[in-house]
């Protein structure tokens, strides 16, 4: 990785970070409704791991999805107007915040059902073997995920037909409320794939330049051998959604994680081996402050869908 | 024409369309080397090879859910579940990502997706694996829901479900396989959602689908004798739902026996019926009849088997109290 390109990622985690934070913030505000799961804490992962594809590599993943968008290309107002049920947001206002996707960008969403992206994995990269493309398919999913029937009907399959997948658990640490040791037998989630002889890895979640290494060693192996499990090891700084009680853990153990943050991680890297410095890193956060109310403002101008789109997009054909 | 069963013609519908299109494959349990449990496959790994019909583990959800993934990705996937029962283990894939993976995502994805299931009772089965439960697939909008009830419409209607980049849910129905009928020769297509009137006649209406069709055309003769004509409209999909030849056969003979194999609380016969009385309350000469199973799950026993069962008896019984 360039020096250039270091600077993107920094940009890209700080973007998903002021963005998360803005969302917070416009839903406290009742403007953004439903669910909104942020990926404030996580971002080493999501940038680390998509920063590696090619761009034929397809990338799907689960509703703590808003990080995953920006790291496949896709811009902050498109995300914002989303999150605003806007025309103008990738799903045009369907979606909402659990169901961004762009096929152009080969992010192919946003899925709301724990564990239910699994199999359109397996699918997806069945596809591309069939056809025989060189593309990988990358999903990403939670610890809470490993436990439902899904993960291990998908992994199983993956293996036996060899399918070109990297399966990336974000183990936050908590499903909801849930500690990982509360609710899964073997808290390491990486020994899982022992069960289906899948070769795995886990990494520091929290360091953009580690995971960023393990998923180029593990995609090497996805694309001559095929399915790889990768575990990264993160936290989710806030609540698991909007109005999460967050009972169920200490406010120390959060700001453990805190003074580890993944951003911080990374700055002081670019700081320490005098690639950039101080106020080169500030005005990147600067540009981002402006691309966040820009954001906003294109969400707030974008209209919303009239009342006929309700009845469009169901089916393709014209029914008789 | 050709006299053919069903099951040949479903094989040929699938064998025609994997030849025509090489994004068109088959994954299922034992569809591959043991040729399909109900042997519609049978040939078909021998002549497309593995990669195109593909025997899976025994995991329902990931046979829908790599079905749809591999459909979003621009491959036409056949799925088979070897029986509707074990489509209720891949519920959520059906109802929560077939039907509306597009919708979700504003239109960008498409689902071109069959979802062959063979459902039914008569089997001596027992409760887990003899239900007709077509009506909870056509309750999600996003799905299209067929179940044809002769040969040539089962060929006709698996070739259009196949080329229409919606998801179908298409239910054969296991008893079935050995009717025979009369199929075309040439290339032909059934459209989807459109019903069709299987028998004429001038006194009562019956609609009904799938297997009681078969039930009701039975009926049908033996009340001819007694001087009764019936008109049978096949419904052929329950999703969508054309009305148009129910309609016009009720404004004729302004009674009406619906007949299905599932229970009929909120049933076809509960949706049709109330369509009717919606939307043609004043051309109704007596109370509209439905015929259906009893609500119960379906026993072993062959003889409860048979009386929990819709039997012609039912049918012709049903109709004449609507005369």
């Amino acid at each position: 990785m360039d020096k250039g390109e270091m600077l993107t990622l920094y940009h890209e985690m700080v973007l998903v970070r002021r963005l998360e934070e803005k969302a917070a913030e416009l839903y406290q505000q009742g403007k953004i409704g439903g669910f909104l799961h942020l990926y404030i804490g996580q971002e080493a992962v999501g940038s680390g791991v998509i920063s590696c594809r090619r761009p034929e590599d397809r990338v799907i993943t689960a509703y703590r999805d808003h990080g995953i968008a920006i790291s496949c290309g896709m811009s902050a107002d498109v995300v914002m107007a989303e999150l605003l049920g806007k025309t103008t947001g990738c799903s045009k206002g369907k979606g909402g915040s659990m169901h961004l996707a762009d096929v152009n960008l080969n992010f192919w969403g946003g899925h709301a059902i724990v564990g239910a992206h699994l199999p359109l994995a397996v699918g997806l990269a069945l596809a591309d073997k069939y056809q025989g493309s060189e593309a990988a398919t990358i999903c990403l999913f939670g610890d809470g995920a490993t436990n439902i029937g899904y993960f291990h009907e998908s992994l199983n399959l993956s293996m036996v037909w060899k399918l070109p997948v990297l399966w990336i658990c974000e183990n936050n640490q908590y499903g909801m409320g849930t500690a990982v040791e509360r609710a899964s037998a073997v808290s390491e989630i990486r020994r899982k794939a022992e069960g289906y002889g899948m070769p795995n890895a886990r990494v520091d979640g929290m360091d953009i330049l580690q995971v960023r290494a393990a998923t180029e060693e593990a995609l090497k192996h996805v694309r001559k051998d095929g399915p790889f499990l990768l575990e990264a090891v993160t936290y989710r700084f806030l609540g698991h959604s909007m109005g999460d009680p967050e009972r169920y853990r200490e406010s120390d153990e959060v700001q453990k994680w805190k003074d580890d943050d993944p951003i911080g991680i990374f700055r002081k890297y670019l700081i320490e081996n005098d690639l950039y410095d101080e106020a080169t890193l500030d005005a990147e956060d600067q540009k981002v402050e402006q691309e966040i109310l820009q954001a906003v403002d294109f969400a707030e101008r974008s209209p919303d869908p009239e009342p006929q789109a309700l009845f469009e997009d169901i089916y393709i054909e014209e029914l008789p | 024409m050709t006299v053919m069963t069903m099951r040949q013609a479903i094989s040929q519908a699938l064998w025609e369309e994997m030849e025509q299109d090489e994004r068109v494959f088959i994954m299922g349990e034992e569809v591959g080397l043991w040729g399909g449990t109900y042997a519609v496959t049978k040939g078909f790994y021998d002549h497309f090879g593995p990669e195109r019909v593909r025997d899976t583990p025994i995991a329902e959800g990931v046979i829908v859910g790599a079905a749809n993934g591999a459909a979003m990705a621009g491959l036409r996937p056949v799925a088979e579940l070897m029986t509707i029962n074990f489509a209720f283990l891949a519920m959520d894939q059906i109802v929560n990502h077939s039907a509306k993976l597009r919708s979700m995502f504003g239109g960008q994805f498409t689902i071109p997706v069959v979802i062959r299931a063979v459902g039914g009772g008569g089997r001596q089965l027992g409760a887990t694996h003899s239900q007709t439960p077509d009506v909870v697939f056509a309750h999600f909008p996003g799905l299209k829901v067929v179940a044809p009830g002769t040969p040539s419409d089962a060929k006709g209607l698996l070739k259009a479900a196949i080329r229409t980049d919606d998801p179908v849910m298409f239910i054969e129905h296991a008893t079935l396989y050995q009717t025979r009928g009369e199929v075309p020769d040439e290339e032909y297509l059934e459209p989807i959602g459109v019903s069709k009137v299987q028998r004429q006649g001038n006194d009562v209406t019956i609609v009904t689908y799938s297997k009681m069709l078969q039930v009701s055309l039975l009926a049908a003769d033996q009340l001819a004798q007694d001087g009764v004509e019936v008109e049978i409209v096949d419904l052929r999909s329950l999703r969508p739902l054309d009305m148009d030849p129910v309609m016009e056969s009720f404004r004729r003979t302004n009674r009406c026996v619906i007949v299905e194999e599932g229970w009929s609380s909120y049933g076809v016969g509960a949706e049709v019926a109330a369509r009717l009385y919606e939307e043609a309350f004043d051309y109704a000469d007596a109370p509209i009849r439905r015929v259906a199973q009893k609500e119960v799950p379906l026993p072993y026993n062959r003889e409860l088997e048979q009386l929990a069962l819709p039997q012609v008896d039912d049918v012709i019984r049903a109709v004449k109290e609507v005369l």
